[in-house]
């Protein structure tokens, strides 16, 4: 009995992953393989063309969505780092304030806070019509319906999910490591690149995979803030499934879209050294 | 590497299977052989014959409870239809504004109704389409008593008793129609835009807003080729894709828009833009500077129809209450708040005497409204209209791609 206790406890978490884990992917799976319509039923035909069929037609949204997914996991990096290393070392006595004002804006609903940059960055609305009024910006500009707004309102919503882990990684920095990297002669860049950088890469790592998935997959962004040809997997996903009841294209797209994303990350793990990574995560 | 010297697969090949490995097996064995065993079961029903209707409403009892799924906007916010049928008949009612969208309304009852269960609500409202026409052929919707719609059978319009797509009302009964047409924003669009050409011009560039749906914006494409999308045939549809493509290539689309075009073209991001009629009456009525119009080349009619979904919980209190809308007052009331066209022709004379014995704003919004073609077409503005396109499963799925490869390229 002892010896099976454990087991006994964990047993719980082991049925939460296969009821909502497993079983869902294993349909999915079987699904994607099917043929038929939703009138007449789908049966399974082990039709691996679902798979060449679904990435011929929509190749150029999934590179299109892999695109702006790492564009905006880039920005995020480069807006996020610095705000990140800033509360962890200049915050002082503020740290929970600012990681409260940062985290406030996203109490709000996500297609809410995205349909409000809809309004901001309206044409004629309360930001562009008087710049145009003024006439400081032609008649004919506008951010909305752009590349740029899809990729900046990904990576306004995902922001905090880039800042937090680093943050984590940053704030677990003994402040005794960098003061001896000073005492051995290093300059502030030295000491930066060469102690604090690497010792943040765990919260890095764990940023860009945070921000990454979802915001390669998100249709909502695209939805509200593109134009004629932003359209991101996601949104083809949705599409399939609930207007063309098409489910075995859309279960073969999810399936490759996290087939990509896998593969992905596992070779950006490979390439920032996951034993570190990990190791360093774990401490 | 060669795989005969992979030390791994060497060992995998020729070391006996231990315990844990068999299992493994097992599993992967299991779990192919439910992969190739789940398929998703085809629902088609064949219609429902007389005797099978009359018995089920047989044996139907008054529960003393109602829940009535519908759009926003679609029911005045004091709810005051409502609380009088409450009133009259004793059955409490539950009211949600849940549905925002054919497609995805359905998409979400679906799997709810193909395992035999109840969406919760007794009464949904679905428009004329693909769905709705979905939902039909899978044996998703009650078929109606008519001995029990008095009010319907009296007071509905000739026009909504034949329907296309639901002859007879077996399934529905309407309860709104309104336009596909095109809205403007008069402070961008100084003369009115009477052809459908207006969409496609390039001097609006950039500033033309076309719907996303596949048969609202396949239809706009017809009409501007000189189509009937109710006669319409493949080539027809090719013909109107390669239209709406070379009008998006050219960058005269902004965007393809669901609801939102309506806050789109009143903010003025597209300065003209496919509408639904209501909407654009509605913003009028709000003092925006937007307009619509019927394109002269056509537009479409759609209908707002009220449905019983199967497995409903209450089938006689939802007929009672679909039926108890259909009285002329009732109808009225409804329909100076919606806007749309409404099934019930008695109302223009109704509405007409309470402008007459109104005064100020209010009678002039109720005479405004009387005199509007949009909630009162006359026979001329009904010529111009078409309907959707019907299409079997199997159209579909040439026709989807068609429309959908322009909306989301």
């Amino acid at each position: 009995m002892r010896r099976l206790t454990p087991y006994l406890l964990a047993l719980p978490s082991w049925m939460w992953l296969g009821i909502f884990l497993v079983v869902p992917m294993a349909a999915m799976a079987s699904v994607s393989l099917q043929t038929g319509n939703a009138i007449d039923g789908f049966a399974m035909t082990f039709s691996f063309s679902n798979y060449t069929d679904a990435l011929g037609r929509y190749s150029p949204q999934l590179l299109r969505s892999l695109l702006y997914g790492g564009l905006a996991t880039g920005a995020m990096l480069v807006i996020g780092y610095p705000v990140a290393y800033w509360i962890a070392f200049k915050g002082g006595a503020r740290k929970s304030m600012y990681l409260f004002l940062l985290l406030l804006p996203f109490f709000v609903s996500f297609v809410l806070r995205t349909i409000s940059w809809g309004f901001l960055l309206a044409d004629d609305g309360v930001l562009f019509g008087p710049l145009k009024s003024w006439g400081v910006l032609p008649a004919g500009f506008h951010v909305l319906a752009t590349t740029f707004a899809v990729v900046g309102g990904l990576t306004y919503n995902f922001l905090p999910f880039m800042i937090l882990p680093i943050y984590v990684a940053l704030e677990r920095v003994d402040p005794r490591v960098i003061e001896a990297a000073y005492d051995l002669y290093a300059s502030r860049t030295a000491a930066f690149r060469r102690v604090v950088l690497p010792l943040s890469l765990p919260g890095v790592f764990a940023g860009v995979l945070m921000t990454f998935v979802p915001a390669t997959a998100d249709p909502v962004n695209a939805q509200i803030l593109g134009g004629t040809s932003n359209t991101m997997i996601g949104n083809i996903i949705q599409t399939q499934y609930l207007t063309n009841l098409d489910y075995p294209t859309a279960s073969a797209l999810s399936f490759t879209l996290m087939a990509v994303l896998l593969v992905g990350i596992f070779i950006y793990a490979k390439a920032l050294g996951t034993e570190n990574v990990l190791e360093a995560a774990a401490r | 590497m060669d795989p005969s010297i992979n030390p791994a697969l060497l060992r995998g090949m020729t070391q006996a299977r231990t315990r844990r490995d068999a299992f493994r097996i097992a599993g992967l064995s299991a779990a192919g052989l439910a992969l190739a065993a789940c398929g998703v079961q085809g629902k088609k029903a064949a219609p429902p014959k007389a005797d099978a209707v009359k018995e089920f409403w047989a044996k139907q009892t008054k529960h003393g409870r109602v829940v009535f799924a519908n759009w926003p906007e679609y029911m005045p916010e004091n709810q005051a239809p409502l609380k009088k049928f409450q009133q009259a008949t004793g059955i409490s009612y539950e009211y949600k504004e849940v549905i925002q969208e054919n497609a995805e309304f359905f998409g979400k009852a679906d799997p709810v109704l193909r395992a035999g269960q109840s969406l919760g609500f007794d009464i949904v409202v679905m428009t004329n389409g693909v769905q709705l026409q979905h939902m039909i052929d899978l044996g998703y919707v009650t078929a109606l008593d008519h001995s029990q719609m008095p009010n319907f059978l009296a007071n509905v319009g000739d026009k909504y008793k034949d329907r296309a797509y639901d002859p007879g009302n077996v399934y529905t009964m309407p309860y709104t129609s309104g336009v596909t047409g095109i809205a403007y924003n008069t402070k961008y669009v100084k003369d009115e835009p009477k052809s459908i050409e207006a969409l496609f011009d390039p001097k609006y560039k950039g500033r033309v807003g076309m719907m996303s749906d596949a048969q609202e914006i396949a239809n706009f494409g017809m009409f501007a080729l000189g189509l009937d999308p109710e006669k319409s045939t493949e080539a027809d549809w090719q013909k109107a894709g390669a239209k709406l493509k070379a009008q998006r290539d050219a960058g005269i689309v902004r965007k393809y828009y669901d609801q939102s075009y309506i806050d789109a073209v009143s903010k003025g991001d597209v300065w003209i833009s496919m509408a639904w009629s209501g909407d654009v009456f509605q913003r009028q009525l709000a003092g925006e500077p937007v307009k619509f119009v019927v394109p002269e080349e056509g537009g479409t009619i759609w209908t707002d129809n009220m449905l019983i979904p199967k497995n409903a919980a209450n089938p006689l209190d939802a007929l009672m209450l679909m039926d108890y809308l259909y009285q002329p007052a009732v109808a009225a009331e409804l329909d100076e708040f919606i806007q749309y066209v409404t099934p019930v022709p008695a109302v223009q004379d109704l509405l007409r005497e309470n402008a007459a014995k109104a005064t100020g704003e209010a009678k002039k919004s109720l005479e405004d409204m009387v005199d509007s073609p949009l909630m009162f077409p006359s026979e001329a503005d009904y010529a111009k209209l078409r309907t959707y396109t019907k299409l079997n499963t199997k159209q579909e799925q040439v026709f989807n791609p068609i429309f959908q490869s322009i909306t989301q390229a």
